[in-house]
């Protein structure tokens, strides 16, 4: 992968040390101390060459070291103990007693199918509109990085503003989507505490949130694609819809997967939308729990119930999920290859 | 995983667009016509913040709900501003995220460009690494982190939120995949001929060469760190020293939410990158895109 980065580098450290090495010993024979001098600066040198790639990369190394992977692993083993948040030192083995818990706790299970529910309410609409979205800025348009910002916009949005407000449209009685339900024959829909309903609102603010983003890297792939297989296709009498088909789609598919597998990741860490979706019921998602997620479990169990050691099985829970993903994701791509390969 | 960081290293070397890449269609009415509503939708819950901070919890429990801007606005705004102790708030989120976004421009731009230009041993096992860490979220590792936080006394304490989200991951490899082009590698060379130490190659050739793409990482560092919710709202409490999405959560937990006072707090909490987004908006997009297709 880093094909380029070797292709320039080679040979630096040999032929950029060169002028201090090539000068001839014999001729220093007369400037002992200069050629001492010369040869302490090709020492400095050559350390130099090979260290400080090391010195510039481990800031982020040591970084990632202490605040990432320690507390990954560090997981791991706190979820074997029995750990308080009034007093976290305290740690008292208990074996695999968090997980079996975990497994017999239906709120656990519950929040499971939550975040699965409102992952695929919300990842697959959203990436859906995006193509849409995209398709049409990649037009030549007039105003077209207006577009494109405004679609940016509720990226802006922080979590807890994009949320608060939603939660006053989505309101019961006052609420302007119910009202606007209204104008069109509907019955006020009690959005905060149903059970469908809930769901659907929480995965709308994600949707909202992200779906511009999401246009705008389809867009940027969609720019990469040569202009000459749009011509071709067109010679051959394929229609707009079928160019789209048959030339846009497949040349995004690397794209696609990308903000799938990115989407999956921020769906089953959901956390701040359905906390402060209903404010008042606190961490529990909703008074039956009906969109508490597992990132929202996560943080009753840690925060509200004060079972650290809880909290770190969830995690660790959500970790090997992350990981049959991946290795799901890794199959599909896997297959799809071969298939290629198969077809050419 | 490892087929997305393929599809990753893919995409990057075949990020050189040719002059004749993309379309060149113009967009018809119909086009305009669903963008059109596509931007109503994506603007109108930000206009309506601003229309009900302007309005009072009254005015906001009435149908039909109100679709134009009251008198109300400057009470609102000042009543979050002492309410939801906005003024710190708004202090320390510009703390937080400056720093982590100046940490982050740094240490991604030096590790960028070791990766992209440089020689040395475990290069490619360390860059998959690099990739490898974007796929695990650090929601994961919480309860060490608040651990290690309570252990250090570091609760209500600013570096308790900068110091974990100081490196990113993306940044390296959107560095790198900057750096490969942009730099030439005679530039580092001629330097290196000239006898200029490691330090000094970084600060007169590679720093200039980067500062476009430093830019874009900064902004993109910087509305991630604002908007930042789940380990501030772990690290850091509402009376302490919160961030603007701390506090945030603090306002309306009254007997009776005065919802106008809420939406003053959200818009208080959103206005400054609104503002940046009209100033910057065209090199943020160009950047998310430019990541796009890059990382």
């Amino acid at each position: 992968m880093a094909s380029e980065s070797q292709a320039a580098a080679p040979a630096r450290g040999e032929e950029g040390a060169a002028p201090a090495d090539a000068v001839p010993v014999a001729y220093q024979a007369g400037h002992a101390a200069e050629s001492e001098a010369r040869e302490r600066r090709s020492r400095r040198y050559r350390r130099d060459v090979r260290w400080s790639p090391y010195a510039f990369i481990a800031p982020f190394f040591v970084f990632f070291a202490a605040f990432g992977l320690f507390p990954l692993l560090y997981t791991g083993w706190a979820s074997l103990h029995r750990v308080e948040l009034t007093a976290p030192t305290d740690m008292e083995w208990v074996g695999l007693r968090n997980f079996s818990r975990l497994l017999d706790d239906d709120f656990f299970w519950n929040a499971l199918l939550n975040t699965v529910t409102i992952g695929l309410l919300s990842t697959v609409p959203q990436l859906l509109m995006a193509l849409g979205i995209a398709h049409l800025l990649n037009y030549r348009l007039r105003g077209s990085m207006f577009f494109r910002v405004a679609a940016l916009t509720p990226y802006a949005t922080s979590v807890a503003a994009a949320t608060l407000v939603f939660v006053l449209l989505f309101g019961r009685d006052y609420g302007m989507i119910n009202w606007a339900l209204g104008l069109v024959g509907f019955d006020g829909v009690d959005w905060q505490n149903g059970d469908w309903t809930s769901k659907l609102a929480v995965s709308t603010i994600v949707i909202w949130r992200w779906t511009g983003y999401n246009a705008l890297i389809y867009l940027a792939a969609m720019q990469s694609i040569p202009a000459d297989l749009y011509e071709s296709a067109a010679l051959d009498g394929a229609s707009r819809w079928q160019q789209f088909l048959h030339v846009t789609l497949p040349s995004l598919r690397p794209t696609i997967l990308f903000t799938c597998v990115v989407s999956t990741i921020g769906a089953i860490q959901l956390f701040g939308e359905p906390l402060l979706f209903n404010g008042s019921a606190g961490a529990s998602g909703g008074p039956s729990h009906q969109f508490q997620t597992l990132g929202l479990y996560l943080y009753e169990q840690g925060w509200v119930n004060l079972h650290l050691g809880r909290a770190s099985a969830i995690a660790w829970t959500m970790f090997l999920i992350l990981l049959l993903i991946g290795a799901v994701n890794w199959l599909i791509v896997h297959r799809l290859r071969k298939n290629e390969r198969g077809a050419a | 995983m490892s087929a997305v960081v393929k599809s990753l290293a893919d995409r990057g070397r075949s990020a050189g667009r040719g002059p004749r890449a993309g379309r060149q269609l113009h967009g018809g009415r119909w086009t305009y016509a669903v963008l059109i509503v596509f931007t109503a939708v994506s603007l109108f819950p930000l206009v309506w913040t601003a229309i009900a901070a302007s309005r009072n919890n009254t005015r906001l429990a009435q149908t039909p709900p109100p679709f134009w801007f009251g008198s109300n606005l400057f009470k609102n705004l000042e009543i979050a501003w002492t309410d939801a102790n906005m003024g710190t708030a708004l202090l320390n989120t510009t703390v937080v995220a400056g720093s982590i976004a100046a940490g982050t421009v740094l240490f991604s731009t030096l590790a960028g460009f070791a990766f992209a230009k440089l020689r040395f041993r475990f290069k490619n096992l360390l860059m998959l690494l690099v990739i490898g860490t974007m796929m695990v979220p650090p929601q994961l590792g919480v309860v060490p982190l608040y651990m290690l936080i309570a252990e250090l006394r570091w609760t209500d304490h600013l570096q308790a939120v900068i110091l974990p989200t100081l490196v990113s991951a993306f940044g390296v490899f959107f560095m790198r995949q900057y750096l490969l082009q942009a730099l030439p590698s005679e530039l580092i060379e001629a330097a290196r001929v000239d006898g200029a130490n490691s330090l000094r190659v970084v600060w007169h050739i590679v720093f200039p060469a980067a500062r476009p793409a430093m830019a874009v990482l900064a902004m993109l560092t910087f509305v991630q760190a604002w908007n930042d919710f789940f380990w501030p709202i772990i690290a850091l409490t509402q009376n302490g020293s919160p961030t603007v999405q701390v506090a945030l959560t603090g306002l309306g937990r009254g007997y009776i939410p005065d919802q106008s006072v809420i939406m003053a707090g959200a818009l208080l909490g959103t206005l400054p990158l609104l503002v940046a987004f009209v100033i910057f908006g065209k090199q943020i997009v160009g950047g998310i895109m430019q990541g796009a297709v890059k990382g």
